[in-house]
């Protein structure tokens, strides 16, 4: 079996001692970041890339310690989700709608427990999932020329738009950004500037981790100095911890149907894990109808969004591996940490560098495990990370970010432009524009333009290029190319008819 | 004419594109050009961008809470300390700026003043420690010529 071969490889990298210390210690900060409200996996991981680079670590160290922290952080949302009602991140938003009832009704820990067995099962069946369909995808992927990946690239920038904001028009804007930030700096075809306004410092163009950290973690500060660092005092009171073994047994079908739902979610490129955790938050309530009592802090609807998000957290690393295209904000910065490695994703990353993807696969399974004993018995430890107050954490993390791009690029003017960011991600979060497009637009802005621009150059500047991709034979249609433009018109304009169901859920108040 | 917000950041962007598109013209053009060159993508886009400006302003959403003005205050106040010390980390070193800087972001955050000078001194130091002796960063310490 190939698949066995492959997995005793990965784990030869993954059992040495070092590898498996940076797994626990990625767990260990991961959960930390993600349960603090206003740090998501996209920034935790932003901001530990200059400190991996600085400690000098090779590829698979690298990406073993920023994907447990990945992991971990999407473990770690839901416990500020469950025990103050602020999502630690955006996919544990729909934890909220359970969990925080859940503890408040007294059962905190139990919530908790569910909670993360739920994201422990999403997450380990994402991973098996990761394992069967990657190498499949990379298959179909050698097939893939330049039209066929400017759609995939069209594809994600429609399909993120359905669900991380309510207006398609403030959707794409946020991708027109990016993109149009992403054309800064020197032409790749011509090597002559462009959009710079004569500025040397943008010749090189914008550092993609300068906007995320900007976007991200600078603006919020601004937040926080808006609302005083209020409202994040754990207001209920987490007894003792034991596992409520009949309650998880009662979620069984629950956890498994999302994860199946969440890995598909997380698979499509762009969607990412608020789809996932959205959509099965909502096909289980739809199953438990009105007797469930979902909203009312039920086992089920705390595991449901939960093993959702862990699932699309796995699945959306089988496009960035596989096609190069990442399904969300978080495996968008891994993806740059990819690149910044010298290491391409793509299909020929399957047959070229083995090690790194089955290291990689099987540090996973690991991490999980790891997070899981770290969740379940361990969560105390976490709850107490949560009573550090913001007028600490905040200045610290603003700081941290700081000193981590400074320290890799050495230049004042990045981190004026991370102000720039941080302002202008507050403007945007305020008017309900999502970033994450922005961020996808920056970091894919040149691939996508260099796709198209190769398209036309083979059908010698005709648009039928982007669908029949070799002019020479004007029969031999692209199915794979048409479908993903398809896909990408229906993606965007669907929402907008279903926006009655499909509604970006807001937090529930007290 | 209510909802303002959106109006005003969709008139605002359309301007920022067609400024966009205006110099994107202006980009040169090498004497090797593919058939879709370096201008058209940048165009293309910007256009975009502004069909979705229009869209926004026919349609505005609902107004956002803007916070009161004494907020905004302190928020302009931040962005101009997050600026000076961009510029203050070279010459003056990481500790005396990540000091003051930590300390007043803590103060607007929370205005204990007590609170936030332990913070802003803590932050320094314990960061300081972290960067340059464990992550072995090359950071200085101090304004140059003091040791």
């Amino acid at each position: 079996m190939e698949l066995f071969d492959n997995l005793a490889l990965g784990f030869s990298i993954a059992f040495s001692p070092y590898t498996l210390f940076l797994a626990i210690l990625g767990c260990f900060i991961g959960t930390i970041v993600g349960a603090l409200p206003g740090l998501g996996p996209a920034n935790g991981v932003a901001i530990m890339i200059p400190i991996t680079f600085s400690l000098q670590l090779d590829a698979v160290a690298a990406l073993v310690l920023l994907t447990s922290i990945y992991y971990g952080a999407m473990y770690g949302g839901r416990i500020s989700s469950i025990l103050l009602n602020i999502p630690g991140d955006e996919p544990a938003l729909m934890t909220t709608l359970d969990g925080y009832p859940m503890a408040k009704n007294g059962r905190a820990a139990d919530a908790l427990v569910i909670s993360g067995v739920a994201s422990f099962v999403g997450a380990l069946l994402a991973t098996i999932g990761l394992m069967l369909l990657a190498p499949l995808l990379s298959r179909v992927a050698y097939e893939f020329g330049p039209g066929e990946y400017f759609a995939l690239y069209l594809l994600a920038f429609a399909t993120l738009g359905g669900i991380s904001s309510n207006n398609q028009a403030k959707a794409a804007l946020a991708s027109c950004i990016g993109l149009m930030i992403a054309m800064i700096g020197l032409d790749p075809n011509s090597g002559l500037p462009r959009m710079t306004g004569g500025n040397l410092h943008l010749y090189d163009g914008i550092d993609f981790l300068v906007a995320i950290v900007g976007l991200f973690a600078v603006s919020e500060i601004f937040f926080f100095i808006e609302s005083h660092g209020k409202s994040s005092a754990v207001g209920v009171k987490v007894g003792k911890v034991r596992v409520p073994w009949a309650d998880i047994w009662d979620t069984r079908w629950t956890m498994l149907r999302s994860s199946f739902v969440g890995f598909f979610a997380g698979v499509l490129p762009g969607a990412g894990a608020s789809l996932g955790s959205f959509m099965t938050y909502m096909m289980e309530k739809s199953i438990a109808g009105e007797k469930g009592g979902f909203g009312t802090g039920v086992p089920k609807g705390v595991a449901a969004p939960e093993a959702g998000n862990n699932a699309a957290a796995g699945g959306a690393l089988v496009p960035m591996l596989t096609l190069g295209v990442p399904g969300s904000g978080t495996t968008a910065v891994l993806l740059a940490v990819l690149v910044t490695l010298n290491i391409t994703p793509g299909p020929t990353l399957f047959t070229e560098r083995p090690d790194v993807v089955w290291g990689l696969i099987a540090s996973l399974l690991i991490a999980n495990v790891v997070l899981l004993i770290m969740n379940v018995p361990m969560v105390k430890i976490f709850v107490r990370v949560l009573q550090v107050p913001p007028a600490i954490l905040l200045p610290g993390v603003t700081m941290i970010s700081f000193v981590g791009i400074y320290s890799l690029t050495g230049s004042y003017f990045d981190l004026l432009l991370v102000v720039a960011f941080g302002v202008l991600g507050y403007l945007l979060r305020k008017l309900d524009i999502p970033t994450v497009p922005v961020i996808l637009g920056i970091l894919l802005g040149h691939q996508m333009e260099k796709q198209l621009r190769d398209a036309m150059v083979l059908s010698d500047g005709s648009a039928w290029g982007l669908i029949y991709t070799r002019p020479s034979d004007t029969t031999d249609l692209s199915v794979i190319a048409l479908c993903l433009l398809i896909a990408a018109v229906l993606g965007f304009f669907a929402p907008i008819f279903l926006r009655k169901v499909l509604t970006k859920p807001q937090a529930v108040s007290d | 004419m209510a909802r303002l917000s959106d109006r005003i950041f969709g008139l605002a962007m359309i301007c920022v594109a067609l400024v966009y598109i205006a110099s994107a013209l202006q980009i040169q053009v090498s004497f090797l050009a593919d058939p879709v060159g370096s201008k058209a993508f940048p165009i293309g886009v910007a256009s975009v961008a502004v069909i979705c400006c229009v869209v926004m302003i026919l349609r505005p959403d609902e107004e956002p809470d803007w916070p009161v003005l004494w907020t905004v205050g302190s928020i302009l106040i931040s962005i101009v300390l997050l600026v000076g010390y961009a510029y203050a980390l070279r010459p003056l070193g990481f500790l005396i700026p990540t000091a003051i800087v930590a300390g007043a972001l803590s103060y607007q955050i929370t205005p204990k003043p007590v609170a936030a000078v332990l913070t802003g001194l803590g932050l320094s130091a314990g960061l300081f420690v972290l960067f340059k002796f464990i992550l072995d960063l090359g950071l200085v310490g101090f304004p140059r010529g003091w040791f």
